[in-house]
């Protein structure tokens, strides 16, 4: 078992039971949580690939490769 | 030079982040004031104990954590854009936009999250005093994470502090200071959040009428008010004062979109200021007609004196720009092409030289993007020389679109003022609801501050169009080769994913306001 200091156990059970005790909160952190999974998830997964990432190995690749889209379009 | 590039490419991708910016920019402003509001209120309570201002701190926190909560990370969704559809944007300016956006989202994380937790969640827990400085760290922290974004913002209007690596095609830091603290930086980081103040306590304003409309909660309204009204005064001086020194800077840095907000033609001194007007179009002039003006009042010797503090001073117009003006030392744009046209093949050659290996003609065009001299006659015209082959009037804004959105902000900002004043007086009378029709006047300007809001960054975003980085890199440069049809099917997704999300914040706010403050 990990051992937390009682400064570390005050701050976990201030969360903890701030989130337990929310009432219209509740519906703030679903909404929250479909919208970073819509974002993460789907969007950043499937349709938001960092381009210069994805088909290039190295720095000097990508800049290449900027550099011939900046000077023959 | 581009023309192979499928203007609709570009078109769809700048609809996109337009429609992306617009909505993450619904949630801000309210962010940032309504911040510094709460904070106000709950100073109250801790001064003077009275319960009363406990119940009205916690009611509009709870509305501030709703706005919040929704529009929370929406923002990170411009960044997923960078990276697929500006991806050689994202390369060309290099460390200029990743540091700061990487200082803000650290900054809004530790700071943000944890006192934001210890405002909801600490009433009662910690003492008033500890938990008052939360709240007032929160605003501080949310108001300091803007000024990221907004320093990178305003780098793009005006690229100082920077080296461009032609080995590398990116923008390099030479001074943090100068694009931390460029002119367009700090009075862009200050117009916003004092129009952001603005928006929040004209919000406050208005739902606290909705109270007095509906005769509950009468004192929690009408101490919401004071507050409001305040800070709403103090805010509009400030964001008057901020935008007339963002029009010299604009004026002086940025000169077309000046022309273009005012629709100013041929240039002048003595330059008449347009108070109010309405634009007709010649069609004739494709694909950029002139907008003439079926009537319009104005304010004489008003544009000179606000670009320049002088009447004589000479207000370039949009002709003056695109076609030179020798007499007053303007160059003309096709000559600006022709040197933009020689950066671009130099750059070209010096890959050409590294690629076959010529060591010494690599070296000797390395060093002319290290010549100031050279840098000034040719580089800086860098993204004019995409336009060798195109037709010159592309690098007119839409002016009509510039023209109105600029007279809507200033219109509007000078109604939130009178309505703050108006509100404060009858206030501190104590008769500000006998006049039911103010009261609904207040109610009915709720949505007006965001229409400003927006309208004040279509002035500033489409103002400057065709650059993304000014003078630098124009929109069609920018933009990834992807296809078209990817970013329309991107486009549809957000506009009904953002559509589902505003609509569930307005129920949850609407719902939340209607149930009224709390009883302790």
């Amino acid at each position: 078992m990990i051992y937390c200091g009682p400064m570390l156990k005050k701050i976990f059970l201030f969360y903890y039971n701030g989130f337990r005790t929310m009432t219209w909160g509740r519906s703030l952190w679903a909404i929250i949580l479909v919208k970073l999974f819509i974002m993460f998830v789907i969007l950043k997964v499937f349709f938001f690939p960092d381009i210069l990432e994805r088909d290039f190995q190295t720095d000097e690749e990508r800049s290449d490769h900027v550099i011939e889209q900046l000077t023959n379009p | 030079m581009i023309e192979s590039i499928d203007m609709s490419l570009v078109d769809w991708s700048r609809g996109q982040f337009a429609l992306t910016a617009m909505f993450h920019w619904l949630f801000v402003p309210l962010t940032l004031g309504l911040a510094f509001i709460v904070a106000f209120m709950e100073t109250i309570y801790v001064r003077t104990g009275d319960i009363e201002w406990k119940r009205i701190t916690r009611f509009w926190m709870k509305v501030f954590g709703i706005n919040f909560a929704i529009g929370v990370s929406t923002g990170i969704i411009l960044e997923f854009e960078f990276g697929t559809n500006w991806s050689n944007y994202s390369w060309f300016v290099g460390d200029i936009f990743g540091a700061p956006l990487a200082i803000e989202g650290i900054m809004a994380f530790f700071m943000e999250s944890t006192f934001i937790a210890i405002m909801f969640f600490g009433w009662n827990k910690v003492s008033k005093r500890f938990h008052l400085t939360a709240t007032w760290l929160t605003a501080i922290g949310a108001n300091l994470s803007a000024v990221w974004i907004l320093v990178a913002n305003a780098w793009m209007q005006d690229p100082v502090g920077t080296r461009f690596n032609p080995e590398t095609a990116r923008n390099e830091m030479t001074s943090f200071w100068d694009v931390f603290l460029s002119e367009t930086a700090v009075n862009k980081f200050l117009h916003t959040i004092t129009s952001s103040f603005l928006l929040a306590s004209v919000f406050v304003i208005g739902v606290s009428a909705w109270f007095l409309l509906r005769n509950r909660n009468i004192m929690f309204a009408r101490r919401s008010t004071v507050v409001a009204s305040v800070f709403g005064i103090i805010s509009a001086v400030a964001t008057i004062f901020t935008g007339d020194t963002s029009a010299r800077i604009i004026a002086r840095e940025q000169p077309m979109k000046f022309a273009a907000m005012e629709a100013l033609y041929d240039g002048q001194t003595h330059a008449p200021l347009v108070a109010v007007g309405a634009m007709r179009t010649d069609t004739t002039r494709i694909p950029n007609p002139r907008q003439e003006f079926i009537f319009k009042i104005e304010i004489p010797n008003a544009l000179s004196y606000m670009a320049f503090l002088t009447p004589n001073g000479f207000v370039a117009g949009i002709n003056d720009l695109l076609y030179g003006n020798e007499e007053q030392g303007i160059m003309a744009y096709s000559e600006r092409v022709e040197r933009g046209a020689v950066a671009i093949n130099t750059l070209k050659d010096l890959k050409k030289a590294k690629d076959r290996g010529d060591e010494g003609a690599h070296a000797m065009l390395v060093e002319k993007f290290q010549d100031p001299q050279w840098i000034n006659d040719y580089y800086q015209y860098f993204g004019y020389g995409y336009y060798k082959d195109r037709s010159l009037e592309e690098f007119i804004p839409n002016v009509k679109l510039n023209f109105y959105a600029f007279h809507i902000m200033v219109i509007l900002g000078g109604h939130f003022l009178i309505l703050s004043i108006i509100a404060l007086t009858l206030s501190m009378r104590n008769r500000w609801g006998e006049k039911r029709w103010l009261l609904w006047v207040a109610l009915l300007t709720i949505p007006l501050p965001w229409i400003a809001s927006q309208s004040g960054w279509i002035v500033a975003e489409v103002g400057r169009q065709p650059w993304v980085v000014h003078e630098l890199m124009p929109t069609l440069s920018a933009v990834s080769r992807i296809s078209p049809g990817a970013v329309q099917l991107t486009f549809w997704i957000f506009l009904a994913t953002f559509t589902a999300l505003f609509i569930a914040e307005i129920k949850i706010l609407t719902t939340q306001i209607k149930k009224g403050p709390e009883e302790e």
